[in-house]
C-alpha cells in the first residue's frame, strides 16, 4: 500500500496543473454550446496536442501517442477536476466507437474515423436499443439485407443520443435471419445523411429530448462498411459496452459531484442557518462522504489492479450500478438541500446553477437504466461476480 | 501508487484464516460461548500467531507492523466470529506507546500483564455511566469494558479523560459481566469505589479510540465476508419450486446487493487503516467513516444474508445469528453510525 506519488509523477502533476492554468483563458464556457462550437474543437485540439486528451492513442490516428500509463492518466483527470477547467471531449463516438475500432477495426476504418472523431469534428450516434429489444439487445430485429455491394437496413433504433448533431452512426443490425439471436447480429458505420434515415427526437422527463427514435427505410449501406465481419457484431457490441460501463461510474466524477454540494449546504440557509450547520441534513451529507470515499478508494483498487494487469474481478463489476446509484442519492441531496429552491426548473431569478441539480437527478435515472440496467448489472455481478447461475429459460 | 495488500499482509491474513479454520469451527464457537476453556483455547491459537505482538514496536519486543496488518488479522477473527484479546491490546499499545509508562508495552508484548480496556464513556457515556476524579480518588462506573476475563489490568478513562491504569485485583475495584446479544465477546461492567488514582501522562486516548474504530470496522467487514459466502453457498444447494434457490433473480439480486456493498466498504477500511498508518491528517475522518459506513453496510449485509437462508436463517441450527448478533454489537461500540458521523462532520468543521 502506497498512496504517494513517486517523483516524476509529482513532477508530471504539476506541469499539467500549470499547463491548465495557463490555458484558462482559451477554455471554452457554459454559453458556447453545440457540439462543434469552434472553441470546444479549438480547446479539444490543444489538449490532445498537449497529451491531456486522447493521450494513448496513436499519433498516426490524430491521438497523442503516449504509452499507457494509468496513473498519469488519473493524474490529469484530477487535474481536471481540480481546475474546475473542461475536460477532454468524452462522446459515444470517443469513449465507444474510437476504443472499439482500435481493437476491431480494419486499417481503413481506422483511417477515415478515429482522427476526426477525436477531434470532435465527426460525431457519432450510437444505434443499439430497440423498441422490443431494451435489456434482451441481442433479440434486435432491424435488419440488413445484401443486395449487391450494399446492405439495404430497414427497421428502428431508439434511445439514440446525439442522433440530430450526428454525422455518423454505429449500428446493430441483423444480417443473418436464421442463425442463433447472438450469431446474426452485424455492427455497421454509416453516415446518418443516408436517404432513408428519419429522427424523432424523443422528448424524456427532464424536458429536453437528450435521446431520439431512428427510422430506417431501404437505408443502402456499402458491405465494407461492417466492422470485424458479418455476423461477429455481438462480439463488437460487448466490447464497446465494456467502455460505456466504465464511463458511467467514474469514481472522480462522483467526488466532483460531492465536493459540489459541499459548497451548497455552505451556501444555502434557512431560517438564516447554512444546511451544512443542520444536523440532520448534515447527516446525510456524512453518511453519502463514506459511500463517496468507499467508491473512490474502490477505484484505486481498480486502478491498480490494471496497472498490474491483474483483473479487479468483483470491484470492476460493481462500478455501475454503486457509481450511477451514488450519483442519483448525490443529486438528491442537493435538492432537499435548497428545498423549495431546489424544485425551481426552466427559468427564474432564484434558480440555483441554471437548475442543474434537478436536471441531474431526472437524467440520472436513466442513467441507472441506460448501459445495462441495474437489474441486469446485478445479474451479471451474480453470475461473473459470484457463480451464481443464469435463469433457466421458460419452457416454451 | 499502489493500491493493495501486499504479498507478505495477504500471507499474513492466510494464515490467521487457516488457524481458525481448525480452531474456531462453528461448533468451537458454540462450545466457546458457554466454556471458558475452549474459548481460551481459540485466543492460546490466535496468540501463538503473535497477534498481541502485532502492532508493537520492534525494540520492546513486538513485530512493528501497521494498523492496516492488524485490521486484516481481525477481519479474519470477524470471518469466524472469533475472539481473542487483539482488540484491547492493540488499543492499550497505541494508548501507551509514547506515554510515560511507555514500558508497559514489553511487559504486554512479553504476557507480564493483560489489559482490559475501559473507554466506552470517551465516545459517549450512557445515563449513570462515568468515572468521577475527587481529590484523586476515583468512584462510579465504566460499561461494555473489552477483555476483562483473564486481564490483569484496566486502562480507564476518566470523565476529564484521563486515563489511568488500574489493577483488576484491587479492593477498589468490582466487575460484573454484561450480557448482550453477542455471546461470541464477553463485556463487562467495572466498578470504582474509593479506588486510587493512577493516572498516566501523555497517553493517546484519540489513538487507541481510532484504533479500536478501525479494528471494529475490519472485524464488522470480515463478518460480512462470511455472510455473504454462506449465502451464496446456501443459495447453490437449497431447492424449491424443482429449482435451486440461487437460479432465482430475487435471490441472485440480493447476492449482488450485498457484494455491490461489501467490495467498496472493505476498499475504504484499506484506505483508513493505511491513513492511519502514515498519519495522513485526514485519517481521523476517515475512520469515523469507516466505522459508520461498516456498520450500515454490516446492518444490511447481516439481515439480507438471514433473509437469503429463508426460515433456516433465523433458526439456532445454523449458527448464522452469531454473526447477525456480532454485526449488532459493533455497530454501538465505540461510536454508533450516527455518533460518528456528526463526529466527522465536526472534525471537517461542520457545524
Amino acid at each position: 500500500m502506497d498512496l504517494d506519488l513517486k517523483p516524476e509523477y509529482k513532477e508530471f502533476r504539476d506541469k499539467v496543473l500549470n499547463l491548465l492554468e495557463d490555458a484558462r483563458p482559451n477554455a471554452p464556457s457554459m454559453v458556447d454550446k453545440g457540439l462543434k462550437h469552434p472553441k470546444r474543437l479549438e480547446w479539444q485540439k490543444w489538449l490532445i496536442e498537449n497529451g491531456l486528451a486522447a493521450r494513448t492513442i496513436p499519433e498516426e490516428y490524430g491521438g497523442y501517442g503516449a504509452t499507457p500509463d494509468l496513473l498519469k492518466s488519473r493524474i490529469i483527470a484530477e487535474a481536471f477536476a481540480k481546475t474546475k477547467l473542461p475536460g477532454p471531449l468524452a462522446n459515444q463516438g470517443i469513449s465507444m466507437l474510437v476504443p472499439t475500432l482500435l481493437e476491431l477495426g480494419t486499417e481503413e476504418q481506422k483511417q477515415s474515423y478515429i482522427k476526426p472523431t477525436l477531434h470532435g469534428e465527426m460525431v457519432w450516434c450510437q444505434g443499439y436499443s430497440e423498441p422490443g429489444s431494451g435489456s434482451d439487445l441481442a433479440s434486435l430485429s432491424t435488419s440488413a439485407e445484401i443486395d449487391g455491394d450494399d446492405y439495404v437496413i430497414n427497421g428502428q433504433k431508439i434511445w439514440t443520443s446525439t442522433a440530430r448533431q450526428a454525422d455518423m452512426i454505429f449500428c446493430l443490425v441483423r444480417t443473418e435471419k436464421d442463425a442463433p439471436k447472438h450469431k446474426g447480429i452485424s455492427y455497421l458505420l454509416f453516415s446518418m445523411e443516408s436517404p432513408g434515415i428519419e429522427i424523432r427526437p424523443l422528448v424524456d422527463m427532464t424536458g429536453e429530448a437528450n435521446f431520439n427514435e431512428v427510422f430506417f427505410t431501404d437505408v443502402r449501406v456499402p458491405r465494407s462498411s461492417v466492422v470485424s465481419g458479418p455476423g461477429e457484431g455481438w462480439k463488437v457490441a460487448n466490447a464497446t459496452l465494456t467502455h460505456e460501463r466504465g464511463m458511467l461510474g467514474d469514481p472522480n466524477a462522483t467526488k466532483a459531484r460531492f465536493l459540489a454540494i459541499v459548497d451548497i449546504m455552505k451556501e444555502e440557509t434557512i431560517d438564516g442557518q447554512r444546511l451544512i450547520d443542520n444536523p440532520v441534513f448534515r447527516d446525510r451529507l456524512v453518511s453519502l462522504q463514506a459511500r463517496v470515499y468507499a467508491m473512490q478508494a474502490n477505484g484505486m483498487r481498480v486502478t491498480t489492479c490494471m496497472l498490474k494487469k491483474e483483473s479487479p474481478g468483483i470491484a470492476g463489476l460493481i462500478v455501475k450500478l454503486v457509481g450511477c446509484e451514488l450519483n442519483h442519492e448525490l443529486a438528491r441531496l442537493a435538492i432537499d438541500a435548497m428545498g423549495e429552491i431546489g424544485v425551481l426548473y426552466g427559468k427564474g431569478k432564484y434558480l440555483r446553477d441554471f437548475g442543474e441539480w434537478q436536471a441531474k437527478y431526472m437524467y440520472d435515472l436513466g442513467l441507472i437504466i441506460g448501459g445495462g440496467t441495474a437489474q441486469i448489472q446485478k445479474n451479471i455481478i451474480s453470475e461473473r461476480g459470484l457463480g451464481m447461475p443464469r435463469e433457466p429459460k421458460p419452457a416454451v | 501508487m499502489e493500491f493493495a495488500l501486499s504479498e507478505d499482509q495477504r500471507l499474513l491474513q492466510d494464515s490467521v484464516v487457516r488457524v481458525l479454520g481448525d480452531v474456531a469451527s462453528l461448533d468451537n464457537i458454540r462450545l466457546a460461548v458457554d466454556d471458558v476453556s475452549k474459548a481460551e483455547s481459540i485466543e492460546v491459537a490466535l496468540e501463538s500467531l503473535g497477534v498481541l505482538q502485532l502492532i508493537a514496536p520492534e525494540d520492546q519486543g513486538g513485530l512493528g507492523l501497521g494498523l492496516l496488518d492488524a485490521s486484516l488479522v481481525q477481519q479474519a477473527h470477524g470471518n469466524f466470529v472469533a475472539s481473542s484479546r487483539m482488540l484491547s491490546t492493540v488499543m492499550a499499545i497505541e494508548m501507551l506507546k509514547n506515554s510515560q509508562k511507555a514500558s508497559l508495552v514489553s511487559d504486554i508484548v512479553n504476557g507480564k500483564i493483560r489489559i482490559a480496556i475501559g473507554l466506552s464513556e470517551s465516545t459517549g457515556a450512557r445515563r449513570d455511566a462515568g468515572i468521577y476524579n475527587i481529590f484523586g480518588e476515583l468512584n462510579g462506573k465504566t460499561l461494555f469494558s473489552f477483555d476483562v476475563l483473564g486481564a490483569t489490568h484496566i486502562l480507564i478513562a476518566d470523565n476529564d479523560k484521563n486515563v489511568h491504569l488500574i489493577d483488576l485485583s484491587s479492593n477498589f475495584v468490582s466487575v460484573s459481566e454484561l450480557d448482550t446479544i453477542d455471546r461470541t465477546r464477553k463485556f463487562h461492567e467495572v466498578v470504582l469505589a474509593s479506588c486510587p488514582e493512577n493516572p498516566i501522562e501523555d497517553t493517546n486516548l484519540n489513538g487507541a479510540i481510532l484504533a479500536g474504530r478501525l479494528l471494529l470496522a475490519a472485524d464488522s467487514l470480515g463478518v460480512c465476508e462470511t455472510m455473504l459466502k454462506r449465502s451464496v453457498e446456501y443459495s447453490l444447494e437449497r431447492k424449491q419450486f424443482n429449482r435451486i434457490i440461487g437460479s432465482f433473480q430475487a435471490v441472485k439480486h440480493l447476492c449482488a446487493e450485498m457484494v455491490a456493498k461489501l467490495e467498496p466498504a472493505r476498499a475504504l477500511v484499506w484506505h483508513s487503516a493505511h491513513a492511519v498508518d502514515t498519519d495522513s491528517e485526514d485519517s481521523d475522518v476517515l475512520v469515523c467513516l469507516a466505522k459508520s459506513h461498516l456498520s450500515e453496510v454490516g446492518t444490511f449485509i447481516a439481515r439480507t444474508a438471514i433473509e437469503v437462508h429463508g426460515g433456516m436463517g433465523f433458526t439456532d441450527l445454523l449458527g448464522l445469528h452469531y454473526w447477525f448478533k456480532r454485526i449488532g454489537v459493533n455497530r454501538q461500540l465505540l461510536g454508533s453510525p450516527e455518533n460518528l458521523r456528526e463526529e466527522a462532520a465536526k472534525l471537517q468543521n461542520w457545524n
